[in-house]
């Protein structure tokens, strides 16, 4: 176990939240370049002609509550309640699944109404921006299912709660990624 | 222990009270958008309730409310760059008008 630091901050914890600093600029660069050429689109079909509302609602509520799992598993690990902790680890992986399936069902839509990624301003940075999102929300998926594993194995208890709180931050941050995300791109039209 | 403890966290209770708003507020959000009367305000108070939204996880669920100014201050770093970026990228190219 890592012993005590300067900071009184593990240095673990330090590290995945630097790394969250980062990760906000690399998506804010992304933010960026959408927001630029949001309305200069030229070639159909337009956003306004595909995107789903009611559709990606649904699928933002299941991100945000996947959020809600994840801590509920925070707290049942520091417990040592490990039933609770498969349960809610579980849950939070299998509602980011959800998500993704959401996410390849839009995209799949999308290609099919003539939306290839590189038809038009609009297709390149919402598929690189979403699919960027889309790729962390997946590396999450397989962290919480590796940490899922370690506890069905008897390798993840108490002792171990600052694993699953590390996870849970990358996990929270990719959540609130998609909170932004969902207001440029879905209600801002 | 540190006050970086599972003691400083906050409770089942108000987790799940913070889940609660947060579907909330994107109901409200989905609601406002549907709503022709407030379209000439919908920007601000999209923007307002995104905010909310994104300190509500911030603070409860990441626990920066309970883990201290420096965590704190490590990711308003990286917010206000990524900030920064869109909005000065955005007024270079002629995104806020003239």
């Amino acid at each position: 176990m890592e012993g005590p630091t300067s900071t009184g901050i593990p240095n673990r914890k330090l590290a995945m939240w630097a790394f969250i600093g980062s990760e906000c600029m690399l998506f804010g660069t992304l933010i960026a370049t959408y927001m630029i050429y949001r309305g200069r689109n030229l070639v159909p079909p337009y956003p306004h002609d595909l995107l789903n509302i009611p559709f990606i609602t649904i699928t933002t509520f299941v991100l945000l509550m996947s959020s809600l799992m994840m801590v509920l598993a925070l707290a049942a690990v520091q417990k040592n309640d490990l039933r609770a902790t498969k349960l809610w680890l579980g849950l939070t992986a299998l509602f980011g699944l959800i998500f993704l399936g959401g996410q390849y069902y839009e995209f799949s839509h999308f290609v099919h109404e003539g939306l290839p990624l590189s038809r038009n301003l609009f297709s390149s940075t919402f598929f690189v921006l979403t699919g960027t999102h889309g790729a962390h929300v997946a590396g999450g998926v397989i962290w919480l299912s590796t940490l899922l594993v370690r506890t069905v194995q008897g390798q993840l208890d108490a002792r171990h709660a600052e694993t699953v709180e590390i996870a849970g931050l990358y996990w929270h941050f990719v959540d609130v990624v998609w909170i932004i995300l969902f207001t440029l791109i879905y209600l801002l039209v | 222990m540190s006050r970086h403890s599972a003691e400083s966290h906050p409770s089942t209770r108000l987790y799940i009270a913070v889940a609660v708003i947060l579907a909330a507020l994107t109901a409200l959000e989905v609601m406002v958008f549907y709503i022709e009367a407030l379209a000439p305000v919908l920007i601000p108070i999209l923007l307002v309730m995104m905010a909310a939204k994104f300190a509500l996880v911030a603070m409860f669920f990441m626990h920066l409310k309970s883990d201290g100014p420096v965590l704190t201050a490590i990711f308003a770093w990286g917010v206000f760059i990524a900030t920064a970026i869109v909005v000065g990228l955005m007024a270079i190219f002629g995104k806020f008008g003239a």
